[in-house]
């Protein structure tokens, strides 16, 4: 399979996104780069807005994310509540 | 001469303060919140008692019923350090500013059924003074009690009720005027209705104990208050009469409650959760004063809602009781 990922700003804002990417994705790799996060993942990536509302504390929308993200690759499929990178195959 | 450019990946050495990494398990970069809560409060070192209570250190866990391993343990699930907060509320304030300008503007005040707007002033303007005395209660917790975690968030919800006190006070001046508040302080002081929370509110004062203040404050008194007056009468039954423009200038307090609530029951859950004797405390505490509250406020529904103040309260208190039973405390 190929990878898919999202890369986002290094910030106070990405930070908990970050941590609930990981925590929604087990098999995603987080690559730390100078300002700059990426995610990486095989085939698939899931942006959960209610596991990020849990680590904030606060109601999110999912469209807030495009303020820090820098790039992104894969097929992109975006509810309400969630945001999913793939490639069709 | 040739100058060549290259990208240089610096690692920082660190990523957070020593005190911050040994609590959340690693060298990770920490949230503001994070490092501007755990172990803010100093613990070590007190080299006298104070004077004012030499049976406490100046911070002191003692002075709770409620004992915890860790008082770190509360977290704020809103995640308010000074700066997150400022931010939070200013953006709230310009909401509400709005809110007001609308109304003022459009000349709303004037349209309200003059019944309506009795029964707004006779059920908002003494409300002020709770306000007050939530603002007075919350100040006292986070004096008197142990760990930023707790301490932290009572600050910021004393001064949310001195601005809950302004809006209430800007409403009575907009709907009515000067005397208006006058004759609330009055109805405070003197009318029947309000008697019985009035006591409510000054027996709070002399609490000592800070968690029990939080629970009878924030967590009771807030939470059938705040379903009762501003959830009930003046979204649903003043608006269906016409008092729409009332519910707009009241919008930061039902905003605010939903907010805060969240915060209330996640320290009431991990107070609960942290052992039996905690959890056997938390609710004779919520079982004793919920009844003296759900009293004390029902002849003010009544200002409202006429005899039907008696049912409006019973789901109110049904409402408190599930939410308790949900953060871990049945009662």
């Amino acid at each position: 399979m190929s990878t898919v990922f999202l890369a986002l700003q290094t910030n106070e804002d990405t930070r908990p996104i970050i941590e609930a990417i990981l925590q929604d994705n087990p098999g995603a790799v987080c690559d730390e780069q100078p300002a700059m996060v990426k995610i990486n993942a095989d085939g698939k990536l899931v942006v959960r807005r209610e596991t990020i509302e849990e680590i904030i504390g606060r109601d999110y929308d999912l469209q807030e994310l495009q303020v820090n993200m820098i790039t992104m690759s894969g097929n992109l499929d975006q509810t309400d509540d969630e945001m999913t990178l793939f490639w069709k195959s | 001469m040739q100058i060549d450019l290259r990208t240089v990946s610096i690692k920082p050495i660190r990523n957070t303060f020593d005190n911050i990494a040994r609590r959340i398990g690693a060298d990770k970069p920490a949230s503001r919140y994070q490092e501007g809560t755990l172990d803010m409060q100093q613990t070590a070192n007190f080299h006298y008692r104070p004077t004012w209570d030499p049976e406490h250190d100046i911070y002191d866990a003692s002075r709770s019923a409620i004992k915890m391993a860790d008082w770190y343990a509360f977290k704020d699930p809103r995640q308010f350090y000074y700066g997150a907060y400022c931010l939070a509320r200013a953006k709230q304030q310009e909401t509400a500013e709005a809110n007001f300008d609308f109304v003022e503007n459009r000349g709303l005040a004037g349209t309200l059924p003059e019944s309506v707007r009795d029964t707004v002033l006779k059920l908002l303007v003494p409300l002020r003074h709770v306000a007050w005395g939530s603002n007075m209660n919350n100040a006292s917790v986070c004096a008197y009690s142990y760990g930023t975690g707790f301490s932290q968030p009572h600050i910021y919800h004393s001064m949310d009720q001195l601005g809950i006190a302004q809006y209430i006070t800007r409403v009575g001046l907009l709907l009515g005027d000067v005397d208006t508040l006058d004759e609330g302080k009055r109805a405070w002081m003197e009318d029947d209705a309000w008697q019985g929370l009035r006591r409510f509110v000054e027996d709070s004062f002399v609490l000592k104990d800070p968690f029990e203040l939080f629970v009878v404050q924030n967590v009771v008194l807030d939470g059938l208050l705040y379903p009762l007056v501003y959830e009930t009468i003046i979204d649903d039954v003043l608006s269906s009469q016409g008092g729409t423009p009332v519910a707009m200038l009241t919008q930061f307090m039902t905003d605010w409650y939903a907010e805060t609530k969240k915060w209330a029951d996640a320290t009431v859950k991990i107070a609960a959760a942290e052992s039996p004797e905690n959890k056997a405390i938390l609710t004779k505490w919520l079982t004793d004063w919920r009844d003296r509250a759900a009293a004390a406020l029902l002849p003010v529904g009544r200002i409202a809602l006429g005899e039907r103040s008696d049912e409006v309260m019973g789901e109110v208190v049904q409402q408190f009781n599930a939410r308790m039973a949900k953060a871990g405390v049945a009662i």
